[in-house]
């Protein structure tokens, strides 16, 4: 018989093996799941991981989707850690592409080196205020904020499918959904020549250090750290759960809103009904990829990012359904999750009886 | 006045899903077990449902098999929550991101097929009754199941020795322990009845509802259902409220269009997803009716002391 014992104290080697332990599970699943779509194994895993990046442009891929996963994930993972479940990430992510967006369209012949800072400011403050919503719900009145910042993804995504159908599309368009292109000075700069990685990934590296610091350093991360750990204790000591509700949400949406401003001011240009491949639902597996903490999330998101490049490259190669991607993530936080149990259980085989107590 | 009687045909197709969905998850809410699966147990039903239909041409088969394809990722949540004691909410949002990920795997080949709706159960003589007829005594058989679902439930809930055994364990799990009831199995079977029924809601969708499989056709439907239940504040009889007025809501955003009121079609669309955050909103403000009603554990993991 199998049993869960549990640890004095959590284990500090699992916190860091589990996660790997999971990827290779994942691996092990994934072949199996290749082989039963009647593709070798291990042909269709070295696609799927290898192929992406074994060159330069490939590696530069990585980081242009690895962007904005960890952007958002640092900041959900504030939330998470103090149980305030904000998965309304993608419509953060949606209004701060609107609402940083909308300036470039309203501006679309400046050419004033003001306009992108303006982009970043709006972008951050259109997802905050997406955020604010179940922030309110949430403390004002008690409503739950996994299902308020859920349902208010299906309308930010309406909200900008209107948007580009209606008055934002662009007259020069052929009656195609999508707005004008932005203006030159409304374009992230790339920062490698030859590559689409754009300026955003530089803020993408100092998110994740502040992030970081906050944590480590500021009295509301000291708090969120307590909040995660010891619940109770931290109401003894008086800790206000409302101030926790507003600050994760507020800043966990501003960080989605700048990363859906740096998607649509970077890769793509312009607004589009769709602008975001699940970025904002796949940045929750990055958080627990990650462990919650910044540094952990910067790797998260490299590699969720190998799972998008992998499996647009099974669909062109192999024929595979992009769907394998989504199924892929699914998986992995399973595992991610299972392997969790590692850190505060200890495995034990056999009865209680084997350890001389008699029953 | 001839459109009101089809009108109130697709408010009830539209509806049923819901509330099959809704009210397995309620028997798992009530067990101290908090699934935000919905959404993904209710794709992996539709997929389900839908492939083994079109492939052997028997509905009963389908429906059979999105009961089990849906009890079967619910054991999934079940494992992973129950035994090894991972967070509910973390494991609820990985089973729907597998749910859509594994439907829109095995889906990508059944895109485009055709299959036949369910059949609607006539009644000679009785369904060809004006109005009355159709609405009653003509729908397919898995809107008769929705309706008696929930009212054995209700009658489970309120009535039956087992019923109260589960709302124990829902609302304090160490004394249910405590007197010798096994929580854990109980919870097991609580989950695996809101997996079977959001399997269910799933394969209404593809088989009746739209007779069909579109990638994430769910559209957020499993996501409504978890807050149908904290609408009815965990009471059966006011799910069925709840569930036919978002059918309502659901079908005159289709209708409002035809009836000449121009309001962009997103607009319209976004209605049920704003009526659940009003709804949720009116409720849950009313903190001591929730608290007097949702079961005091949820959400929490349990483990026996040794």
């Amino acid at each position: 018989m199998v049993r869960l014992e549990p640890r004095r104290q959590h284990s500090q080697a699992m916190v860091y093996l589990s996660p790997v332990l999971a990827i290779l599970m994942t691996l092990v699943v994934g072949g199996i799941i290749f082989a039963f779509l009647g593709k070798n194994p291990f042909d269709a895993l070295y696609t799927f991981f290898i192929l992406p990046i074994n060159n330069s442009y490939g590696i530069s891929e990585l980081f242009v989707k690895a962007t904005p996963l960890v952007i958002i994930a640092v900041g959900l993972a504030m939330g998470f850690r103090a149980n305030v479940w904000n998965i309304g990430a993608e419509g953060q992510l949606t209004m701060g592409a609107i609402f940083g967006g909308g300036l470039a369209l309203y501006f679309h012949d400046s050419e004033s080196i003001l306009l992108m800072p303006a982009m970043f400011v709006l972008g951050a403050l259109g997802g905050a205020f997406w955020a604010a919503i179940p922030a309110l719900l949430r403390t004002k009145f008690n409503a739950n904020e996994i299902l308020t910042s859920l349902m208010l993804t299906y309308v930010a995504t309406l909200f900008l499918s209107f948007l580009v159908h209606g008055p934002w599309r662009n007259p020069e368009g052929f009656n195609f959904p999508e707005s004008r292109p932005f203006p030159d000075a409304g374009l992230l700069p790339i920062i490698f020549e030859g590559s689409r990685v754009h300026l955003g990934t530089a803020v993408a590296v100092f998110v994740v250090i502040a992030g970081w610091l906050l944590l480590s350093k500021s009295v509301i991360g000291f708090q969120l750290r307590v909040v995660g750990k010891a619940p109770q204790a931290a109401r003894h000591v008086g800790f206000r759960q409302k101030r926790m509700v507003w600050f994760t949400l507020l800043l966990g949406g501003a960080l989605a809103g700048l990363a859906g401003l740096f998607e649509v001011s970077g890769p793509i240009g312009q607004l589009q009904p769709s602008i975001s491949p699940g970025y904002g639902f796949t940045a929750i597996i990055v958080a627990f990829l990650g462990r919650l903490h910044p540094v952990g999330i910067l790797f998260g998101g490299i590699i969720m990012a190998l799972t998008y490049l992998g499996g647009e490259l099974a669909q062109i190669t192999l024929g595979l359904p992009n769907a394998v991607t989504g199924l892929f993530q699914g998986i992995l936080l399973f595992f991610l999750l299972a392997c969790d149990v590692l850190t505060k259980y200890r495995i034990r085989f056999g009865a209680i009886a084997a350890k001389g107590r008699t029953a | 006045m001839e459109w009101i009687v089809p009108f109130i045909l697709t408010v009830i197709t539209a509806s049923t899903p819901l509330l099959l969905a809704a009210t397995g998850e309620l028997v798992t809410e009530k067990s101290g077990v908090l699934n935000l699966g919905v959404e993904g147990m209710m794709l992996v039903g539709a997929i389900a449902g839908f492939a083994v239909t079109a492939s052997t041409g028997s509905a009963i088969l389908g429906i059979l098999a999105a009961v089990a394809a849906g009890t079967l990722i619910s054991l999934i949540f079940a494992f992973l929550t129950l035994t090894l004691m991972a967070n509910q909410v973390a494991t609820g949002l990985a089973l729907t991101i597998f749910g859509v990920g594994f439907s829109a795997l095995v889906g990508s080949g059944f895109v485009g097929f055709a299959i036949e709706p369910l059949p609607a159960l006539a009644i000679p003589g009785i369904s060809a009754i004006p109005i009355v007829g159709p609405i009653l005594f003509g729908q397919d058989f898995l809107v008769y199941l929705s309706i008696a679902v929930v009212i054995g439930v209700a009658w489970f809930l309120a009535k039956s020795r087992a019923g109260l055994v589960l709302k124990a364990v829902g609302d304090s799990h160490h004394s249910a322990h405590a007197i010798g009831y096994s929580v854990i199995k109980i919870r097991y079977l609580a989950t695996m009845f809101g997996g079977a029924m959001a399997g269910l809601g799933g394969a209404y969708l593809s088989l009746s509802y739209t007779p069909m499989w579109a990638e994430n056709m769910t559209a957020g439907r499993g996501w409504i259902a978890l807050a149908l239940v904290v609408f009815a504040t965990w009471r059966p009889g006011r799910l069925v409220a709840g569930a036919y007025m978002f059918g309502l809501i659901s079908v005159m955003q289709l209708h409002a269009q035809g009836a000449g009121i121009h309001v962009p079609s997103q607009f319209m669309s976004m209605l049920p997803y704003l009526a659940t955050v009003i709804v949720l909103v009116i409720i849950s403000s009313d903190r001591a009716k929730i608290r007097l009603n949702a079961p005091a554990c949820i959400g929490q993991a349990f483990r026996a002391a040794q």
